[in-house]
């Protein structure tokens, strides 16, 4: 899912470079005022966790890759803000130290997965959880989660590729960048992300999520997130 | 230059992580991400094994250029416009043998790891200053 330079119009990745730049100084903003200073390595972590399990590539036998993203997880145990950073700089790092990724595409590639979707997962775990804070609707929330945030990165990203030939083409016709439209790239992403790599985030999601409410559940965000609204509430 | 600046890296990283406040569940977090960085060549293998190519949309230009027959001109112009210390994870290019791409893939694990380490660090430790 990490867009390669060449394949969008600057007329898309200028504009996507300042959508996250709005989203990064947002969290910036967030952390300063909400992470609490016990919190900052669990960012590291969670940071070099996403990192890694990206470098993970899973095959479609005969086909092609994709990985995990880790920011499902990101987001329901450090919040949705905390996310779009420690994602970010995975995404950042990726593009300029393992050419992972193009460096015109870095806006792109993180409004894909640093921002669409840690909020997609985040909402997404916040209302089928309900007020539960464990049992099987929890974990099941927790998986739909990890698996609506990737799916929803991977079509926005199909998206970004299929608009390319619409916006950017030679007065003959031919394509300038991503060369296939819409009605290709939607669904070669779509699918690949929501039969596999989807419920693979999922799992993760599900998995790591159950290891942290056995062994720190005070650290868990959107759980401390529902209590205060309950507060509120009362 | 290169070696003494990897050397501060690491040093500031072994820090970072040695401190003496981290909690047992911390250190086991920890111990868990480098037992992840050991098997990242899992990553690279696999889809060896299985025959699969590269992840749809991230095709190289020569790939580009066998699938359509030509190279898109925008493409070209921008497409290679970067030079990755460690492109692909692997410093030693295609054409090594899979000992060395193990050994570099699993390296890359590591000094990802250092740097978003250290870059995570860096921008909490500012954010923290601007407060005073």
């Amino acid at each position: 899912m990490h867009i390669p330079d060449g394949y969008l119009s600057p007329q898309t990745y200028i504009p996507l470079y300042g959508v996250s730049a709005v989203f990064w100084a947002v969290a910036l903003k967030k952390i300063k005022k909400e992470l609490a200073h016990k919190h900052i390595p669990y960012l590291a972590m969670a940071a070099a966790f996403s990192f890694l399990i990206m470098m993970f590539n899973i095959p479609i036998p005969g086909g092609t890759t994709g990985h995990a993203v880790g920011a499902g997880i990101i987001a329901i145990l450090l919040g949705p803000w905390a996310a779009v950073l420690a994602v970010s700089v995975v995404l950042i790092i990726q593009a300029i130290i393992f050419g992972d990724g193009g460096i015109t595409s870095i806006g792109a590639n993180c409004f894909n997965m640093a921002v669409v979707m840690p909020f997609v997962s985040y909402w997404t775990f916040m209302l089928i959880k309900g007020k539960e804070k464990t049992g099987s609707r929890f974990y099941i929330a927790a998986f739909l989660a990890g698996y609506a945030g990737l799916s929803a990165a991977a079509i926005i990203t199909g998206v970004e590729f299929g608009i390319q030939p619409l916006i950017a083409s030679a007065p003959d016709g031919t394509p300038l960048y991503a060369p296939y439209p819409l009605s290709i790239t939607v669904p070669a992403m779509a699918i690949e992300h929501m039969t596999l790599f989807g419920v693979i985030e999922g799992m993760v999601t599900a998995l790591i999520l159950k290891y942290f409410i056995r062994n720190d559940p005070e650290l868990v965000y959107s759980l401390r997130e529902t209590d205060n609204k309950s507060l509120d509430e009362a | 230059m290169t070696l003494n600046l990897s050397i501060h890296c690491a040093r500031q990283t072994i820090n970072r992580l040695t401190r003496p406040d981290m909690t047992v569940f911390q250190k086991k977090l920890w111990i868990g991400l480098i037992g992840m960085a050991l098997l990242t060549p899992l990553g690279l293998y696999l889809p060896k094994i299985a025959g699969s190519d590269e992840a749809w949309g991230e095709w190289r230009t020569e790939t580009i250029a066998k699938m359509l027959g030509y190279v898109p001109e925008g493409m070209k112009k921008i497409a290679n416009l970067w030079k990755a210390p460690v492109p692909d994870y692997n410093f030693g290019g295609e054409g090594t043998s899979s000992g060395v791409q193990t050994a570099w893939y699993m390296l890359s694990a590591l000094i990802g790891i250092v740097a978003v380490v250290l870059v995570v660090y860096f921008i909490t430790r500012m954010l923290s200053r601007h407060e005073k």
